[in-house]
């Protein structure tokens, strides 16, 4: 029965929220124009001991992580063969086109040298052994992938039907792909940072860093889709899926488990768990991003919890804080620049270059979710 | 499917982690090039002058610096940057303590130090960069940098163990900046500008075997006697400058740290306080990072045969669900259309 088919939400367009979102995306557009004329150190505090920063670290690591969403629900529903979660793929999948297409776009701010940026797709420049070429060359595929995997959505609300009926035959194989090439980069997404050595505090420098990111981008992918169905029931005035998230919720459970376990056992492992109480900032972090985790996932142990729609939003945001922290922590606040006192925070425009793109993500949403069938439909 | 993964994964470090000690996965660590060159910079030798900073700007056509802040009466004309930048690819810094009272002691003292590139056996730079801007030649070791090439990712600056390459933040065209051991010079018979006008010899250019026969000549000197130090290319024909011998540290530094330098250090004063990392393994991170990637990634065998089991799953799972997915059914179906079609499917 077709109980999962899906609808544009309708109504109008240009709301409060759409407004504001517009407006701040328009900021970003603003100083990013300085940025080009000007160069990066006029709009960011970027500096030669601090050579990433929230441009690299939230719009790009933590935003695919956020994009994970797709790439988590299609795992479940097409490789672990639980169909019963496919009226959230459509939205899955929609999360992470934004997610990552504005990641693609992100990286552009942030290349030093961006007229070059296709040196990255010329095989006879190719450096196989750079952890960044494989993370590019599969973001670049991924996002390919995931404007192919959403293609139904936009050639169903056109009334495409033969071209979707052709794609739908080959589908399985994009499918395949959209969960290959996530599993590849997100994990080396982590790999990037052991390169980095001794600049790394060891409460986060160590070879389990792939696993740890990858199993942290899949907890914050599943995450996100609580954490998006609450709002969009409250903000579209839609029902809530409090049943199917709950479920949901116990496969949170497990790979936050996972997750834990190789964290700890790491730590543990290395015998680096002594600089936790080291009482300095890095340590505190350190709890407060541990904490978060366990918190999160302690909310979902009981099952009555896991079936209150306030006890699975609380828990998705406590554990996407705590993934954010996760890769804060590991890019920047255990980082320890050398050579000379360095400093870093974000300056004002570049924070709000991140706010800008990030609304621009939510204005895409609020259109999509209005004009093409992304939601399913309630009976 | 991919919990299994983890827990392989997991296990497969796990196993490998204790027989290596602390790295569980790594590439072999790359040897000496054939005819690796580099340079010898010995602290004690060193009295401050920085010649080799101003032949530096000048060999390398890189305009001078002028300090960020106050210096009114210096209308650039005097170099007087702070740190290594874009535009500074070598400069003398002073390791101070206490009272300041003598030469090469660690308490109440001062010493010299120069900081550049040290031309890693194993560079981190040369890993990091995705588009090969970063290249180490094969024969003399020399790491050098394409700025056509380069993206500006700046992970070359983000993974330098010693914080060597650097990028103009301010300049919309801005580009990695970083010495290249004068390989313009090399190339046209001279040799790196500041061991050419370095009066004492503290910054002496040769192969790499011959500097650390050199060094290791130094270090078994008994300090207060006097020694004839080599000038400019180890081995040429110009005139030695004679010195007291140093009280040493007895170690050559880049000998052995992060897989070795060409550019190696002898000091008087512990080599951190020179602000050179000495908590270090004698592999260079790139062993780690690659050795990560060189096993996940093997022949592409892992992600090929990942993404054949995928493919096998997904086409299954949808063939079993189709009618009830919403990538696949036509959401103006009929509810009885789709039952239809599932019937037909099963």
């Amino acid at each position: 029965m077709s109980a999962h088919a899906h609808a544009p939400v309708g109504g109008r367009l240009v709301t409060a929220p759409f407004l504001v979102l517009a407006f701040l995306a328009a900021i970003a557009l603003a100083l990013l124009a300085g940025r080009f004329v000007y160069g990066l150190g006029a709009v960011t505090n970027l500096n030669d001991g601090y050579p990433w920063g929230i441009w690299v670290i939230i719009d790009i690591v933590i935003g695919t992580a956020f994009g994970c969403a797709g790439y988590a629900v299609s795992l479940i529903v097409y490789i672990l063969n639980r169909g019963e979660y496919h009226p959230i793929v459509r939205s899955a999948v929609m999360a992470s086109l934004f997610g990552y297409t504005l990641a693609g776009i992100a990286v552009m701010f942030d290349l030093g040298r961006y007229w070059n940026f296709y040196n990255l797709f010329l095989p006879w420049y190719a450096q196989p052994n750079s952890v960044m070429w494989e993370i590019a060359l599969c973001v670049a595929g991924y996002i390919t992938v995931l404007w192919i995997e959403f293609a139904p959505t936009f050639l169903e609300r056109f009334g495409l039907h033969n071209a979707r009926e052709k794609l739908s035959r080959v589908l399985f194989i994009i499918i395949a792909l959209g969960v290959l090439l996530p599993t590849m980069h997100q994990s080396s997404l982590g790999t990037a940072i052991v390169i980095l050595g001794h600049k790394v505090s060891p409460l986060w420098q160590t070879q389990f860093l792939p696993l740890l990111y990858l199993s942290s981008a899949i907890l914050m992918g599943l995450a996100l889709v609580p954490f998006e169905s609450v709002l969009s029931a409250l903000g579209l005035r839609r029902q809530l899926e409090t049943g199917l998230m709950g479920r949901l919720n116990r496969v949170i459970l497990a790979v936050g488990a996972i997750f834990l376990a190789v964290r700890l056992g790491d730590l543990l492992f290395r015998g680096a768990l002594g600089h936790a109480l080291a009482g300095d900032l890095q340590a505190n972090m350190f709890l407060l991003e541990s904490a978060l985790f366990i918190g999160g996932l302690a909310l979902l142990a009981r099952q009555q919890a896991r079936r209150s729609a306030r006890a699975q939003f609380v828990a998705a945001v406590t554990l996407l804080m705590a993934g954010i922290l996760f890769r804060i922590n590991s890019y920047l606040v255990g980082y320890e620049p050398v050579n000379g006192t360095w400093h870093y925070f974000p300056s004002v425009p570049e924070m709000l270059v991140t706010v800008g793109i990030f609304s621009i993500e939510i204005l895409l949403y609020l259109v999509f979710v209005k004009k093409l069938p992304v939601l399913a439909k309630h009976a | 499917m991919k919990r299994r993964d983890f827990l392989k994964a997991t296990a497969v470090l796990a196993a490998a982690a204790p027989a290596t000690g602390q790295a569980a996965l790594m590439r072999e660590p790359k040897s000496m090039p054939p005819q690796a060159i580099g340079m010898l910079y010995d602290s004690t030798l060193c009295i401050g002058c920085k010649a080799c900073m101003s032949a530096c700007k000048e060999a390398n056509d890189l305009p001078p610096e002028r300090l960020p802040e106050g210096g009114e009466w210096n209308t650039g004309t005097w170099d007087t940057p702070l740190d290594l930048s874009p535009t500074t690819y070598n400069i003398i810094k002073a390791y101070v303590n206490g009272t300041r009272a003598e030469k090469d002691r660690a308490e109440n003292g001062y010493a010299f130090v120069k900081r550049h590139c040290l031309h890693c056996v194993d560079p981190s730079c040369v890993s990091a960069c995705p588009v090969s801007a970063m290249h180490k030649d094969p024969l003399t070791g020399l790491v050098s940098h394409d700025p056509s090439l380069c993206i500006g990712c700046r992970y070359c600056v983000y993974s330098c163990p010693f914080g060597v390459p650097r990028y103009e933040y301010n300049d919309p065209f801005g580009q990695i900046g970083k010495c290249q051991l004068c390989s313009h010079l090399l190339a046209e018979g001279g040799i790196p500008a500041c061991c050419d006008v370095c009066p004492t010899g503290a910054s002496l250019f040769g192969p790499v075997e011959q500097l650390k026969a050199e060094a290791r000549r130094r270090l078994d000197a008994a300090p207060g006697t006097e020694l004839e130090f080599p000038r400019g290319e180890i081995g040429s024909d110009r005139p030695t400058h004679v010195a007291t011998v140093g009280d040493y540290q007895q170690h050559l530094y880049g000998d052995r740290e992060l897989g070795g330098t060409q550019v190696m250090y002898l000091s008087g004063v512990p080599f951190d306080r020179l602000g050179l990392p000495t908590d270090v393994p004698d592999v260079g991170y790139p062993t780690l990072s690659e050795g990560v990637q060189h096993t996940l990634y093997k022949g592409m065998a892992g992600p090929a045969l990942l993404l054949g089991g995928l493919v096998f799953l997904a086409r299954r799972n949808i063939k079993r669900n189709q009618a009830d997915d919403p990538l696949f059914t036509d959401e103006d179906t009929e509810p009885d259309a789709a039952a239809q079609k599932e019937e037909k499917d099963s």
